[in-house]
């Protein structure tokens, strides 16, 4: 039997007491999501962001988009209806960090590419209640004015490698290209699109002379939830054979 | 212990205490400013002046940071040093010198924090939004605060380490995993600030809410519970209700909060069995939650009717109030079917202002209170009466956020889910959002009217430091008296 003395009394016990007691949840809980394999679903399709997506991705948390939009969709039905097919843990594999959100103060985000245009999308992001007047979300004008400092965008997928997301030496050598190729409309976008299949190139922002944040930040939204092919994805559980995901 | 030997004991560090108690409010004002303005710009986006710098998704953080990290982190650095000292009667351990590092190590971190914040500098992870620099150097300014704390309790004079004392350690040690685990990343390059997380998608989502859940266990539990093993028994001169609950509590308490992360990712891509392991330990959560408010509220036996007359006291115990509801509300929010409804809503917001404002800014109130007088050696507070309407203030705007935060948040996820006749979703998102309106006014006059509460405490806290004693009757004094 251990005495409560001990701890009471030496306080180097009592810390490692602490330790010990506060290491075992997260212990039990985060570590066998490494190795399980049941974890993430085997699924095609998801690759990672393309540099001008990525440069997307980048504003979109530094703009703190997160704070009020989620990009994770639960399985009812209605936010099925609403947003698509529920989220899959495959979807986000190369997401350094996770953007899931916690709040929806804004709509979710998860399947939000390809439902409005280009345009839609710059108006909306401008001035939100020109588009949508009970609207509270700021004015993103600024984007429109900033050009995109992609110089470094080699380096930011060489350490995107480091972390486990498989950029090649193609992707890395050809960042910087494929980056203006996407935004720049009438491009030469084959290798592009081969190396990113599905890509969305051309000009984002209505404005074709210059590659600004708002060009980047678009084709970061575009490029939401597209990826997997749910025509053909089929849960390893046995509860549905459909797509739509209605456990509700 | 005996009290006449502590309170002659001269050779204690206070200076720092001081130093941090300063900071404590200071940055309270500027964190619940913040979280005022924040809320107007959720009212009336026109707030946002069409800038980047303050628009919500950049303000939001800071107001998230300054009232966690500054105000909150001032109030557990100053509170457990001015403790660690009285109840191993030992001046700081390492010197005056390392305790002001500690001090402007602190103060530094939060302005780096806070600078990247409005500049758009953030890794994009919630409570943990500084970047790689911020967090390397807050590493250390951890690693100095954890050998004082240590060291200090080493060459105590005292044979055991009091309460208080466990739980300040525990918020210490276990912050200091958190906040490692949670921030490994690979900077772009060591003169840019972006770096990215080491890990991806459903395990960065456990790792995150691993750490943002016990954030709230360790960071706004232990750590106030540690004010409140210490400053509730003064205040009230009553020893605590039971030695053994405090053991049970503090133990339990460590065990069992860890293991609560998950429930902020119910029916997301994280798999079910870690979902429905953070929701039993959720529900678990409540009896040692519990148990430590017992032992708080009950500590006022015999003392009860201090609360009439001592408002400081009054702010102690109605934090721990607040603390059982919201150890109760947490529970209920983490059992699945109501999180379905719960999350993503407002309700979450204002389960965490029940826990923010009730507990831990009322607990750090009625500290602040009780230290100010002692730090700067006043007899009393420059006004009894200004703390009744601090009081008074502060309850009915909290009473107005929660409240317009549950009826906002159950509505909107009811809306959410509404379906009409023709079995077609009932309404649009902008509907939902436009419905959410006359809350958020109540919200942001709920958030003025405690702003408001803090800026008659600093008022208050000045003029007794600089010795003044206002000529007043206790509020109500006649009616008792009549009575």
């Amino acid at each position: 039997m251990i005495r409560h003395e001990h701890f009471e009394t030496n306080s180097i016990i009592l810390l490692l007491g602490i330790l010990v007691t506060v290491a075992i949840g997260g212990l039990v809980e985060i570590v066998p999501l490494f190795t399980i394999g049941e974890t993430i679903e085997k699924v095609d399709g998801v690759r990672p962001l393309s540099p001008l997506e990525l440069e997307g991705r980048n504003i979109y948390i530094s703009e703190g988009c997160y704070n009020c939009h989620s990009q994770q969709i639960r399985p009812f039905r209605d936010e099925v209806e609403r947003y698509g097919h529920y989220s899959l843990a495959a979807e986000s594999i190369y997401e350094h960090p996770f953007q899931w959100g916690s709040k929806r103060t804004g709509p979710d985000l998860a399947r939000v590419g390809g439902k409005y245009s280009n345009e839609w999308h710059v108006a909306h992001l401008m001035d939100p209640r020109a588009v949508v007047p009970e609207s509270i979300m700021p004015s993103y004008a600024h984007l429109a004015r900033q050009n995109l400092d992609g110089n470094d965008i080699a380096e930011h997928l060489k350490t995107l490698k480091i972390v486990g997301v498989p950029y090649t030496p193609d992707m890395i050598a050809n960042a910087l290209a494929d980056l203006r190729a996407q935004a720049t409309p009438d491009a030469d976008v084959t290798g592009l699109q081969q190396r990113y299949p599905k890509a969305v190139a051309g000009d984002f922002d209505g404005d074709p002379s210059r590659i600004t944040k708002m060009d980047a930040l678009v084709a970061y939204l575009q490029s939401l939830g597209r990826m997997v092919d749910f025509t053909t994805y089929r849960p390893d559980l046995g509860d549905a054979q459909n797509s739509s995901g209605d456990q509700e | 212990m005996s009290t006449a030997v502590m309170s002659t004991h001269p050779n204690y560090n206070e200076r720092v205490v001081r130093h941090f108690t300063l900071a404590t409010i200071f940055w309270g004002v500027v964190g619940f400013l913040a979280g005022v303005y924040i809320a107007l710009e959720l009212a009336f986006p026109a707030f946002n002046l069409g800038l980047e710098w303050t628009s919500f998704g950049r303000l939001r953080p800071l107001h998230t940071s300054a009232v966690i990290f500054a105000f909150g982190g001032n109030a557990l650095l100053g509170t457990s040093l001015y403790v660690v000292q009285r109840t191993c009667r030992a001046r700081l351990f390492g010197g005056d010198g390392l305790a002001e590092f500690l001090f402007w190590g602190y103060q530094l971190f939060i302005v780096l924090a806070a600078v990247g914040y409005v500049t758009g500098v953030t890794q994009g992870e919630e409570y943990a939004e500084p970047e790689w620099y911020t967090d390397l150097w807050l590493t250390i300014v951890w690693v100095v605060y954890l050998l004082i704390f240590v060291g200090t309790l080493i060459k105590r004079e005292e044979p055991h380490i009091y309460v208080a004392n466990w739980f300040y350690l525990a918020f210490i040690v276990t912050i200091a995993m958190l906040h490692i685990m949670r921030n490994l990343a690979v900077p772009v390059s060591i003169f840019g600030a972006k770096s990215y997380s080491a890990f991806a998608g459903v395990q960065d989502a456990m790792l995150q809410w691993w750490y943002g859940h016990n954030a709230v266990g360790f960071f706004l539990t232990a750590g106030f519970l540690g004010i409140m093993y210490y400053f509730v028994p003064k205040q009230a001169e009553r020893p605590i209700y039971s030695y053994r609950l405090s053991i049970v509590h503090f133990w339990s308490l460590s065990f069992i909060y860890i293991w609560a992360g998950p429930h902020h990712l119910h029916y997301t891509a994280l798999p079910d069995w870690t979902q429905t392991l953070g929701m039993v330990f959720s529900v678990m959560l409540w009896m040692p939650s519990w148990g430590g408010m017992i032992n708080g509220l009950m500590t006022l036996s015999g003392a009860w009717d201090k609360l009439r007359t001592d408002p400081i006291l009054r702010f102690l115990v109605t934090a721990v109030g607040f603390y059982g509801m919201s150890t109760f509300e947490g529970p209920v929010m983490s059992i699945k079917a109501v999180n379905s409804l719960s999350h993503y809503t407002d309700w979450t917001i204002g389960h965490v202002h029940s826990g923010a404002l009730g507990w831990v800014a009322f607990v750090t109130f009625g500290a602040v209170y009780h230290l100010v007088p002692k730090l700067w050696k006043r007899e009393h507070l420059y006004s009894t009466r200004l703390v009744e309407w601090h009081y008074w203030i502060s309850t009915f705007g909290i009473v107005l956020y929660i409240v317009s935060m549950w009826i906002s948040g159950i509505m909107q996820g009811l809306m959410w889910r509404a379906y009409d006749a023709q079995g077609f979703l009932q309404y649009s998102f902008v509907e939902t959002v436009a419905a959410m309106h006359p809350y958020y006014v109540v919200r942001a006059f709920g958030g003025i009217l405690f702003l408001t509460g803090s800026l008659i405490m600093t008022y208050n806290l000045l003029r007794t430091i600089r010795g003044d004693v206002r000529a007043e009757r206790r509020l109500g004094a006649a009616a008792l008296a009549k009575a």
